[in-house]
């Protein structure tokens, strides 16, 4: 019967103590970020999809085409293509697509990287209805970026 | 009282719309309470504030199609969510909002109220009988002990009630409290009732939250345990109706404490009695309701029953002798 | 509970919980033969979302299995790229900078504590309490945007390397880290403890319910809370220490009550030794690089190699079997949950539905890990 008794008091203790917790909380402010109308900032190491980084000056792209990328990726999502650079030397890229469809964010093509030539972007809006719209072509991005600069 | 056509109308639209508009919204406060406990907001897109939330829900829940699966009984399966609705509107009948405002002053409407609102119950069972789904059957065996448990300790606080009133009418028992918080049922002066009767409002209150089946106590929709319990089957307006149907009940069980042990429409201070003073009373309630739905985790089905048998009904079965002695006593 | 009715073994049914139930956290499917709601018997069904994550190892290099370690247990995902680089360091022998092992031990622990709070939170939901999800969301989603800061990513994380890690922790996040461990033990004692842990609700619903025996914990090879919570005191990081761990000051909980309340109070308080950790590892914190030495090309010599971590859910084991070229030969994991999991048919035979779904809730379970 001890049990009884204690059981009655201490747990009607506990659950007005429940109750003022929550009425405390009640007053709060909240703490929600209203997602629409408050965009969070994304800290500088976000891991967006990749993209192309383009030469300062030129526009054009860093990359050489050695495919480190390419292999680095666990998931095969990278493929790219190059033609001989005509009067110079090395390679220039001419196509570069990005299948996001498969992408894991794991980062380890832009570590592979030599030659400064990847980058995450900081985009997290990537919503869509069609499967294509995440066959990216970084190049074209690229391109559009340079325009938007000038 | 005359007994007009017309007065009998307009208590029908009145209860009608008082019912309704509580059916809606108290959805909408209960989201935007939950929402205020949790520290979000809730509800804002629809309206000013999410208020034309549930319309916005009701819309959708008319607008879909009634599906009634393969192999349930059909006739019991629609007629279980009206049968759910019907009684709590009904109930509001012998409520007496204030001295001039309540469609019926029966001489027996507490006991018509506990008939009613044990036919909730049955619409319940019925529901998860019908849909012929595991999880609905076991929540309504589930739901139909634990009402069975909890009418129990509610009828004997009722009755401790009723003894000191000297009535079953809900609105003499209200006239009885009239004069101050002094004067109302739980704090009762007179004859030292007041020793005894805020642990029958406290019983009374909790058997009222087991008898809408309302967390800590909702056993039979433990949506973790039973997916949604006896509603698992039903869509559309089907699963809407037992939606209101809960909130109703939720509203007749505050008007009923509200009446039987807050004095009705009765002020604190004795000064302005009306029907501003009830709805003030039945909403802290209907709020006490959301408070405590929001901070609970669900109990057990047999802690449940031990609560009502070891611990409820032993102590208003004392508390209805105390009662009872104080009266003749004094 | 004990069973207080002689169960009719002859009137049973079958009730599938699962793969879509919403209390199993996933798509796990219990198949439960019920008299009544008493459970006759327990079957959990595996394999919905079986992944082949070992067999994927074998098809590519060492260094692209580790976005896959994430995406296993994706609660405690960086004990789960801390065991996959600490079996490959110990295969190719590379040495780890000190930096970089305290800062794995500071995100593996804030890792640990946000999986704490989110199982606490779905337990909870389980019990049917809404509110306290949303007060551990809180508190989670502050751990969660620290190692957003250095991971770059909220909930898998590929921030381990064969050597190292990724990146360097700063300023910022060591502030925003002694703030979050001066916030969370503020918050402790009254959200968490008074709100939900001394509450007479849950105490009846969860003590005494879901006993599991030392005896069957070592049977079926039951690690981390579970364990603790029936009186084994076996923590990896103490009994086979591995990073940096034995240069800290910390305890393991262990309760003697076997009970679902034993296993719940593990975490609580293992919560709290991971705040010491982290507090110790950030005033000792020492200067240098976070990246070793490590070959661009991995060639391990070939040979078999094993090695354990402490994951929020128990030890973790992975076994690599490696032939001497550049992708591992053969990868086994030993993944608590699994071995967690398999007791719960034993367990819950002669439970009513609601206590074994609560049940269920205390053992943690996280079925992307047990199907890998």
């Amino acid at each position: 019967m001890s049990g009884y008794w204690s059981d009655i008091f201490t747990g009607g203790k506990s659950l007005l103590v429940g109750l003022t917790i929550t009425a405390r909380e009640f007053f709060k402010p909240v703490v929600t970020e209203q997602y629409p109308y408050e965009v969070p900032t994304m800290t500088p190491l976000f891991r967006g999809h990749i993209e192309l980084i383009g030469n300062e000056e030129t526009g054009a792209p860093n990359c050489v085409v050695c495919g480190m990328c390419q292999r680095a990726c666990p998931s095969l999502c990278i493929s790219l293509d190059g033609k001989k650079n005509e009067g110079g030397k090395g390679k220039v890229l001419t196509s570069y697509v990005l299948d996001f469809t498969k992408c894991s964010l794991c980062g380890s093509c832009v570590e592979s990287c030599n030659f400064n030539a990847l980058r995450f972007s900081k985009e997290y809006n990537l919503a869509s209805f069609d499967k294509n719209d995440f066959i990216m072509d970084l190049l074209k991005r690229l391109e559009d970026q340079n325009q938007c600069k000038h | 009282m005359e007994t007009s056509i017309w007065r009998a109308l307009l208590y029908l639209v009145g209860i009608m719309a008082f019912a309704g508009l509580n059916a809606a919204y108290l959805g909408w406060c209960e989201r935007k309470g939950a929402a205020r406990i949790q520290r979000r907001i809730g509800p804002c897109e629809a309206g000013y504030a999410g208020l034309l939330q549930p319309l916005a829900d009701g819309l959708k829940l008319m607008s879909k199609q009634l599906l009634v699966p393969d192999g349930v009984d059909g006739i019991i399966f629609r007629v279980a969510p009206v049968l759910a609705m019907i009684p709590a509107i009904t109930s509001m009948v012998v409520i007496p909002f204030s001295e001039n405002i309540g469609a019926r002053a029966m001489e027996l409407s507490v006991l018509l109220l506990f008939a009613l609102a044990s036919i909730s119950m049955i619409a319940i069972l019925l529901g998860g009988w019908a849909s012929g789904n595991k999880y609905a059957v076991i929540s309504a065996a589930r739901s139909v002990s634990q009402n069975l448990a909890y009418e129990i300790p509610m009828l004997i606080t009722v009755i401790t009630v009723v003894l000191i009133s000297g009535s079953l009418n809900l609105r003499e028992i209200a006239i009885d409290q009239q004069g101050g918080f002094w004067h109302w049922n739980i704090f009762r002066l007179e004859n030292g009732h007041f020793l005894t009767m805020w642990i029958s409002f406290i019983i009374f209150f909790i058997c009222s939250v087991a008898e809408t089946n309302r967390a800590p106590f909702d056993m039979a929709e433990a949506e973790s345990e039973l997916v949604a319990g006896f509603m698992t089957e039903y869509g559309s307006m089907g699963f809407g109706l037992f939606m209101m149907g809960e909130y109703l009940n939720i509203v007749v069980g505050a008007c009923l404490t509200a009446t039987l042990f807050l004095g009705g429409w009765d002020c604190p201070f004795g000064k302005t009695p009306g029907v501003w003073w009830f709805l003030i009373k039945i909403y802290i309630l209907i709020f006490t309701f959301i408070w405590i739905r929001w901070t609970y985790p669900r109990t057990q089905i047999y802690r449940l029953l031990n609560l009502s048998w070891k611990i409820l009904i032993p102590f208003s079965l004392i508390n209805l002798l105390i009662t009872a002695a104080l009266i003749k006593v004094f | 509970m004990t069973v207080p009715i002689h169960l009719r073994h002859d009137e049973t049914f079958v009730l599938n919980l699962g793969p879509q139930h919403p209390a199993t956290h996933g798509v796990l499917r219990v198949k439960l033969t019920m008299d009544g709601e008493y459970i006759v018997k327990a079957e959990p069904v595996l394999g919905y979302i079986h992944r082949m994550h070992e067999k994927l190892a074998e098809a590519g290099t060492f260094a692209q299995f580790m976005p896959n370690t994430a995406r296993m247990d994706y609660l405690h995902a960086l004990a789960f790229n801390h065991g996959w680089a600490l079996v490959v360091e110990k295969a190719a022998g590379i040495e780890v900078p000190e930096r970089a092992e305290y800062i794995r031990v500071i995100t593996v622990e804030l890792n640990r504590i946000a999986s704490h709070l989110l199982w606490w939170a779905a337990f909870l939901l389980d019990l049917g309490g809404f509110t306290p999800l949303l007060y551990a969301f809180d508190d989670r989603e502050k751990v969660i945007d620290l190692l957003e800061r250095v991971t770059g990513s909220r909930l898998t994380y590929c921030y381990m390397r064969f050597g190292g890690v990724y990146n360097d922790i700063d300023d910022e996040f060591i502030a925003g880290t002694r703030d979050f461990i001066k916030r969370l033990r503020g918050r402790m004692p009254s959200l968490y403890h008074d709100l939900v842990t001394h509450n007479i609700i849950l105490i009846k619903r969860i003590k005494d319910i879901g006993i599991i025996t030392p005896e069957q914990c070592r049977r079926y090879g039951a690690t981390g809370p579970v364990a603790r919570g029936s009186g084994i005191n076996y923590d990896v990081r103490k009994n086979e220490p591995y990073s940096v761990y034995p240069e800290f000051d910390f305890d393991v909980p262990v309760f003697d009550e076997c009970d679902s309340m034993a296993r719940y109070m593990v975490r609580m308080h293992e919560m709290e030794q991971s705040l010491r950790i982290i507090e110790q590892a950030l005033d000792k914190l020492p200067d240098g690089p976070v990246m070793g030495k490590a070959p661009k090309v991995l060639k391990p010599e070939a040979g078999y190699y094993y090695s354990a971590v402490e994951t929020a859910r128990g030890s973790l084991g992975h076994r690599l079997i490696c032939d001497g070229g550049k992708n591992p030969y053969k990868l086994k994991l030993r993944s608590p949950t699994f071995s967690n999991l398999s007791l719960y048919g034993e367990v819950a035979e002669g439970m009513l539905l609601a206590d074994a779904l609560a049940f269920m809730g205390s053992l943690d379970l996280v079925i992307p890990e047990i199907d890998r």
